[in-house]
């Protein structure tokens, strides 16, 4: 499973850093979606893809029997994918706004600041 | 329990929450913005106190212990850094009473900026690498709120390139810490500098290394990562320009101390050179940019990336001494950079433009304005005896202590050049007369995002700005007991074992680490 998905990682990062060099500011979105979610798959992944039961610690006992799943990821992955959801929902009302103030999808047109 | 750990985060997410729950009435907002700061400010000398007497002070959040919950612990520099947060943020409330106007104000500029606070004070604090994104992304959302309020059209163009480019960096922050997890199987610090010491794949370590030091260096606009900051941070109202540029490239600074004196310290044989050239590459490239601009917000930005040099320097020579001066340079550049920027805000407000060829005379007319400007200026540029001296001083002692003859020489050299445009400024705003064509617009009649005020407000800007330059002033007439202080960052950093006890417990040390990991291996 790990080559398989070190592989579906690798493409999502390639594709996410493609759409962000282009102009389009609309494209760059998508490609600041596809990075966070490649970010996300990489935690999973790199943490250990074991199967394993609920990391529940029985009634008495003093840890966990048998192989148990890794929590931690879980939650990591969790938080940012909440975060990585507000983050973009900003970014997709700033494109909006930008686009009836710019009146482009080409970040070349975006220069006023930089001069 | 040590309350006063996490109190600096609590109390801003609780001034900010008061003022969301007063959104119609403004008059309370701006009432809680300046009791919160202030309330703060006292919270953070009560840190420093404990810190003093203690050296570290840690709290285990939900009580879990560590390794396994969240740590907020304090050493030396995080004190100092929380100290510095709430002067700024007293400061830039009590600024803002009078330079925001009601349509910001209107759109959650107070809460927007009490959550900034607690996103900084939150990353001083915590002991978690995970936590650590999780504050860098509440600091960032409460940031990208604050520049895009009013939303003219530089701010749009400004967002989108600021938005992108720190956004990135937060993912590759995010993608470090899932391969630092994936290797040693921990989030907090002090325990992935137990293990990382261990670490077998030596060539892992060091590209994670390199990946934080991208990701914070995007956040602290190093070379050659700082373009989004001179293209967006002279966009939103002065205020927020200021409160953006005494913070939050240094609370990527302090990643970048904190993540390669605690976990890679080992791998500087890799690492060093890379921090000393950026840094060297950030202070030139950082003036030059100033030197061509005649923006005064633009000139004060690309500074702020040729004083991240400085701190930079201090961090990759890499001996007690150079990280007591790149620390002392964080703290003498969070006060006087922001006061620069309030100082161009009161200038805008009285010549109505940030064009340096269009203003002039300011001398004359505000002498005392002057006089705030000319300290801060100077005490960037590093002129004896303000607060920039001591930090230029310690560091360039160390790097010629560190034999680090060829950056020792740029710094130096760059230290002319910010001169050089702090030189400019001073002549175009104050020295010069107003040129003709400059119609100064009337107190309380023009128009634009921060003017629409009455005169009798003017104090509450000037009133920052003098406590401000005071500061500088108290920096550099004080230079010896701070530079002691300075010293006790410069060791603790040094030696990472006082912070991996605090958090971990007393008596734990590598080699029992060891023999714990190698159980766990071979129990299941």
């Amino acid at each position: 499973m790990e080559p398989l998905m070190a592989v579906a990682i690798g493409l999502l990062y390639a594709a996410a850093i493609f759409l962000m060099l282009r102009r389009s500011i609309v494209k760059l979105v998508i490609g600041l979606m596809l990075l966070s979610n490649a970010a996300n798959l990489l935690i999973f992944t790199s943490a250990g893809m074991t199967r394993g039961a609920p990391p529940l610690i029985p009634d008495g006992m003093p840890g966990p029997l048998g192989t148990i799943a890794d929590p931690l990821p879980q939650a990591v992955v969790l938080t940012a994918i909440v975060i990585a959801f507000g983050v973009l929902a900003f970014a997709v009302v700033l494109i909006r706004r930008a686009y009836e103030i710019v009146k482009a999808d080409d970040l070349d047109k975006m220069k006023d600041t930089d001069t | 329990m040590r309350p006063e750990v996490a109190l600096p985060v609590l109390l801003p997410l609780l001034s900010g929450s008061i003022s969301i729950l007063f959104w119609r009435a403004r008059p309370m907002q701006r009432f809680v913005a300046v009791a919160g700061n202030l309330a703060l400010l006292v919270v953070s000398l009560w840190l420093m106190a404990s810190v003093s007497r203690d050296g570290y002070v840690s709290i285990q959040m939900g009580g879990w212990e560590a390794p396994f919950g969240i740590t907020l612990i304090a050493d030396m520099l995080s004190a100092v850094m929380i100290v510095l947060t709430a002067i700024i943020g007293l400061a830039l409330s009590i600024y803002s009473l009078a330079s925001t106007g009601p349509d910001h104000e209107k759109f959650g500029y107070y809460p927007l900026m009490h959550l900034l606070l607690a996103g900084v004070a939150g990353a001083f604090l915590t002991g978690d690498i995970f936590n650590l994104y999780v504050w860098f992304e509440v600091m960032l959302v409460a940031s990208f709120g604050l520049l895009i309020l009013g939303g003219e059209k530089p701010q749009m163009e400004g967002a989108i390139k600021y938005v992108t480019l720190n956004l990135l960096a937060s993912v590759i922050f995010l993608t470090a810490i899932g391969l630092l997890y994936g290797m040693v199987g921990t989030l907090n610090m002090a325990d992935i500098a137990l293990r990382l010491a261990e670490a077998e794949h030596r060539g892992m370590v060091e590209v994670l290394a390199v990946m934080f030091m991208v990701a914070f260096g995007i956040k602290a606009a190093a070379f050659p990562l700082f373009f989004w900051l001179p293209a967006s941070y002279h966009t939103p109202p002065v205020a927020v320009s200021a409160l953006f540029a005494g913070l939050l490239t240094k609370v990527g600074v302090y990643s970048l101390f904190r993540v390669f004196t605690l976990m890679f310290n080992d791998t500087l044989d890799y690492t060093q050179d890379l921090l000393i050239w950026g840094a060297a590459f950030t202070m030139v490239t950082g003036v030059l940019g100033a030197a061509a601009q005649y923006e005064f917000r633009r000139i004060l930005s690309f500074h702020i990336v040729s004083q991240i040099g400085y701190m930079i320097l201090g961090l990759a020579l890499f001996t007690p001494l150079a990280i007591a001066g790149g620390i002392f340079a964080v703290m003498h550049n969070i006060v006087v950079k922001t006061n620069l920027f309030l100082v161009s805000g009161i200038t805008r407000r009285l010549q109505g433009t940030y064009q340096l060829k269009k203003m002039g005379g300011l001398y004359k007319e505000h002498p005392w304005l002057a006089v705030a400007f000319f300290i801060s200026a100077f005490s960037l540029a590093g002129v004896p005896p303000l607060s920039g001296f001591f930090a230029k001083f310690v560091i360039v002692r160390a790097g010629i202590e560190a034999e680090a003859y060829v950056v020792t020489g740029i710094a130096l050299a760059v230290g002319l050049m910010t001169l050089y445009s702090m030189v400019k400024i001073w002549n175009e705003v104050f020295w010069k007369s107003l040129p003709e064509d400059n119609l100064v617009p009337e107190l309380g009649v023009a128009s634009g995002d921060d003017s629409r005020m009455v005169k009798p407000n003017l104090w509450l800007m000037y009133l920052p700005v003098a406590g401000l330059a005071f500061c500088a002033v108290l920096i550099g007439i004080f230079a010896q007991p701070l530079m002691v202080t300075m010293q006790v960052i410069g060791d603790q950093l040094m030696t990472p074992q006082g912070y991996i006890e605090a958090v971990l417990g007393p008596g734990v040390d590598v080699g029992d680490m060891l023999l714990e990991s190698q159980l766990e291996e071979s129990s299941p």
